[in-house]
């Protein structure tokens, strides 16, 4: 074997890999764009705005879904208000305030347990808790009280995670200058996790819109607007999934694909927003 | 001078560990104390037991006594955020908070319920000046903290800890993360603040400890071997341990 | 070991400096020899030697020098280093005055020379016993030895008091004897200086253990 750097060696095994991988990417975003493009394609032929503003209603001979659009936003709301406070809590305590290192590894594990079991669990779960036993019935309270349970472990996990990265020097730092456990946490820690927790809580949102199975059994499908705010807490409605699965088993595809059209619009938003507001909350940018 | 500190018969272990063995030391008002000594020696621990970080630490049992002006700091009535605003402290890696110079330096007065904004400013302004840091950052000190040099930072953590007008600063390695000339800007730093301050310092940088200490603590494995002037230590130091160690015979 | 490289150089420097101090005895020996036997061959070879002693001081300073540019000697170390560039100083006054002796030597004629002062021969012989025994304490960081010799300087000043009257003595008797005294006077004077640097080197030999000199604290 000559010692020269011009005796160039083909490596095969090292050209093939690198095309399977480019091979692999492009494919995904071939997918993603089909599946884009069939729902465009499908959907604005027949997209009309009075779909957005209208109810269905057989009386009035109308078809649309504001309802279910102002339910899915109800119940996002909803269920990140029961989720939030309780996922991020229960991760600052893991992660802060505990001791016992067997008790963080079980709740731990519970946790990555409770992510993987099927939804309609949650929805049969829901079903006879929250709507039998506490008496909450079909209503849009019971839907997000099931979902909270659903996605507390995204934000919990994500929370942890994000709390796990900021460097222990942080806190020896606001410890060491006499800051309280809690007000190091409120002023130093929160700050510099909030892109972390945030994309816990895009996840669970589009976990939220996405969902249908433990919603079928829980918030229901009614489909009318909400006759107040508040009161529509306790009231039963569908999100634009349930609206979608529904319309799909009646054959209504025009419908189907109008509604799919709606939710690849929020999922995208949902995902900009969140874009934003992760850059935005980035402690660790420098902005000069 | 007038002993600041006076720690008797500290003992600490973590869980089955005994870190700190019989430890007996006093740090003088208004000098440099520079502990030195091998990795795992127990300096940053016993460094770490004058203002109470170790009431973290898992598992760490701490007895003996720990006067700080004549006053137990170990006593059940010490509210730990006045001492560490007695007894501030630097570390090893430059930590500022992701914020601005601004708020890192006005972090530890909020603390202390300090709100006024004009009084806020003076702080500010004032410990910079004192950390020696302000010419550096006057312009811009709405601006983010991560964005100054590693030694800029590091005065930038000297004069957090001043802000909340300590008795005492302990540094913990504060230079070991730093190029030269930045070292050696906050030996300078140092050697300007002992007049005002108490100061010790952990340093694996043993002609750090004879460039700037007036006396040295020289430990190995959990025992504080020799004490004394740094001038004594590094000329005819008594023990034998200490000559091979900052000779170099060991280490 | 830690700083092998360091302790290597340390020990070289040694090497060295036991080589000078070697060199030096046998310069004051052999110097006494020629100086007793009227060896003018003895005498020219001690003077060619004196060179080799300046170059081995010379080779000592720079790896002095060298360890405290490079290492930052402390402690023992540091003590070690700046005796060594102390030392050498005088050890190399020693040699020089070795030497001068012998050049004198040189211009004598007389064969018996060295018995004609009384005093000379002791002075000689007490020189000699001063280095040997000084460098032995030096080499085995003796203080107590040091302080032995230091004590025979005084032995050595009285000698050459002696040495002054009795050749104040041999001008009275003989003024044609004036550059003989004046040579013998020399030959006195520079055993004298011998005997100072002995004593130098004992209190060398103090600081090397205490870092003090005649009890002031130099580091």
């Amino acid at each position: 074997m000559t010692n020269s750097i011009f005796e160039k060696r083909k490596r095969i095994s090292d050209k093939s890999m690198s095309f399977f991988i480019y091979l692999s990417s492009l494919l995904s975003v071939f997918i993603l764009v089909v599946i884009i493009g069939y729902i465009l394609y499908r959907g604005l032929p027949v997209f009309n705005f009075s779909y957005l503003m209208n109810t269905t209603s057989i009386i009035n001979d109308t078809v649309g879904i504001l309802p279910n659009i102002i339910n899915t936003l109800y119940i996002i709301v909803l269920t990140l208000l029961i989720a939030c406070p309780i996922g991020i809590g229960g991760a600052i305590y893991l992660n802060e305030y505990a001791k016992n290192k067997k008790f963080v590894d079980v709740i731990s594990f519970t946790t990555e347990v409770l992510s993987g079991i099927p939804s309609i669990i949650y929805g049969l779960f829901g079903m006879l808790f929250f709507g039998t036993f506490c008496g909450f019935g079909f209503s849009i309270l019971t839907g997000s009280l099931t979902l909270a349970i659903m996605i507390l472990p995204i934000i919990s996990r994500n929370t942890q995670t994000a709390l796990e990265t900021v460097p222990k020097s942080y806190r020896e730092a606001a410890l060491g200058i006499g800051a309280t456990k809690w007000y190091m946490i409120r002023t130093v820690l929160l700050p510099s996790c909030m892109p972390g927790i945030l994309t816990g809580v895009i996840l669970a949102m589009g976990r939220i819109v996405a969902e249908s199975a433990a919603l079928l059994f829980t918030a229901g499908s009614v489909h009318v607007l909400p006759a107040n705010i508040f009161t529509h807490v306790l009231s039963s409605g569908g999100t634009l999934t349930i609206e979608l699965y529904l319309q799909m088993a009646k054959g209504n595809y025009d419908v189907a694909f109008v509604i799919a059209l709606v939710l690849i619009v929020i999922v995208l938003g949902l995902n900009m927003l969140a874009k934003l507001i992760t850059k935005k909350f980035d402690v660790h940018e420098v902005k000069n | 001078m007038e002993n600041k500190i006076v720690a008797k018969n500290v003992n600490l272990h973590y869980g089955s560990k005994h870190a700190l063995k019989n430890v007996s030391l006093d740090i003088k008002e208004n000098a440099i104390t520079a502990f030195i000594g091998p990795s795992g020696c127990g300096k940053s621990t016993f460094l770490k037991t004058l203002n109470r970080m170790n009431d973290y630490v898992e598992n760490c049992k701490i007895e003996g006594t720990i006067l700080l002006d004549g006053e137990d700091v170990y006593d059940e009535k010490v509210d730990t955020t006045v001492l560490r605003k007695k007894v501030g402290m630097v570390f090893q890696q430059p930590n500022p908070f992701p914020m601005s110079i601004y708020d890192n330096i006005a972090y530890g007065p909020r603390i202390h319920g300090i709100k006024n904004k004009r009084e806020l400013d003076r702080i500010v302004e004032e410990s910079l000046k004192a950390a020696a840091l302000y010419d550096e950052v006057s312009d811009r000190l709405h601006t983010s903290a991560l964005g100054l040099s590693g030694g800029q930072q590091q005065r930038l953590c000297i004069a957090r800890a001043l802000a909340v007008q300590p008795d005492v600063i302990l540094l913990d390695e504060p230079t070991s993360a730093l190029d030269p000339i930045s070292t050696l800007k906050i030996e300078e730093l140092l050697l300007d603040l002992k007049d005002k301050y108490t100061i010790a310092i952990v340093t694996h940088n043993m002609q750090q400890a004879s460039r700037i200490a007036d006396y040295t603590a020289f430990f190995l494995v959990g025992e504080m071997i020799e004490y004394g002037q740094t001038k004594d230590i590094f000329s005819i130091p008594k023990d034998k341990r200490t000559e091979d160690y900052i000779t170099g015979r060991f280490g | 070991m830690l700083r092998s490289q360091f302790h290597i150089e340390l020990n070289n420097m040694h090497v060295e400096l036991d080589k000078m101090c070697h060199l030096v005895i046998e310069a004051i020996d052999r110097c006494v020899e020629a100086f007793q036997n009227h060896d003018l061959e003895l005498a020219q070879e001690i003077i060619r030697n004196d060179k080799a002693i300046n170059d081995v001081e010379r080779s000592v300073e720079s790896k002095c020098l060298s360890l405290i540019l490079k290492q930052q000697p402390v402690a023992s170390d540091l003590r070690d280093v700046s005796t060594a560039l102390k030392v050498v100083t005088d050890l190399e006054r020693i040699g020089d005055q070795s030497a001068d002796i012998a050049e004198l030597i040189l211009e004598m004629d007389e064969k018996d020379s060295y018995l004609m002062i009384e005093h000379i021969p002791s002075m000689a012989r007490v020189a000699i016993e001063m280095v040997t025994s000084a460098l032995s304490a030096f080499h085995e960081h003796d203080i107590q030895k040091a302080n032995e010799v230091k004590k025979h300087d005084r032995e050595m000043d009285q000698l050459f008091e002696e040495v002054k009257l009795e050749l104040v003595q041999i001008v009275k008797e003989n003024k044609d004897h004036v550059d003989l005294a004046i040579q013998f006077l020399m030959i006195a004077k520079y055993f004298e200086r011998i005997g100072d640097h002995v004593v130098n080197i004992c209190e060398w030999v103090e600081f090397n253990q205490t870092g003090k000199v005649n009890d002031t604290r130099l580091i």
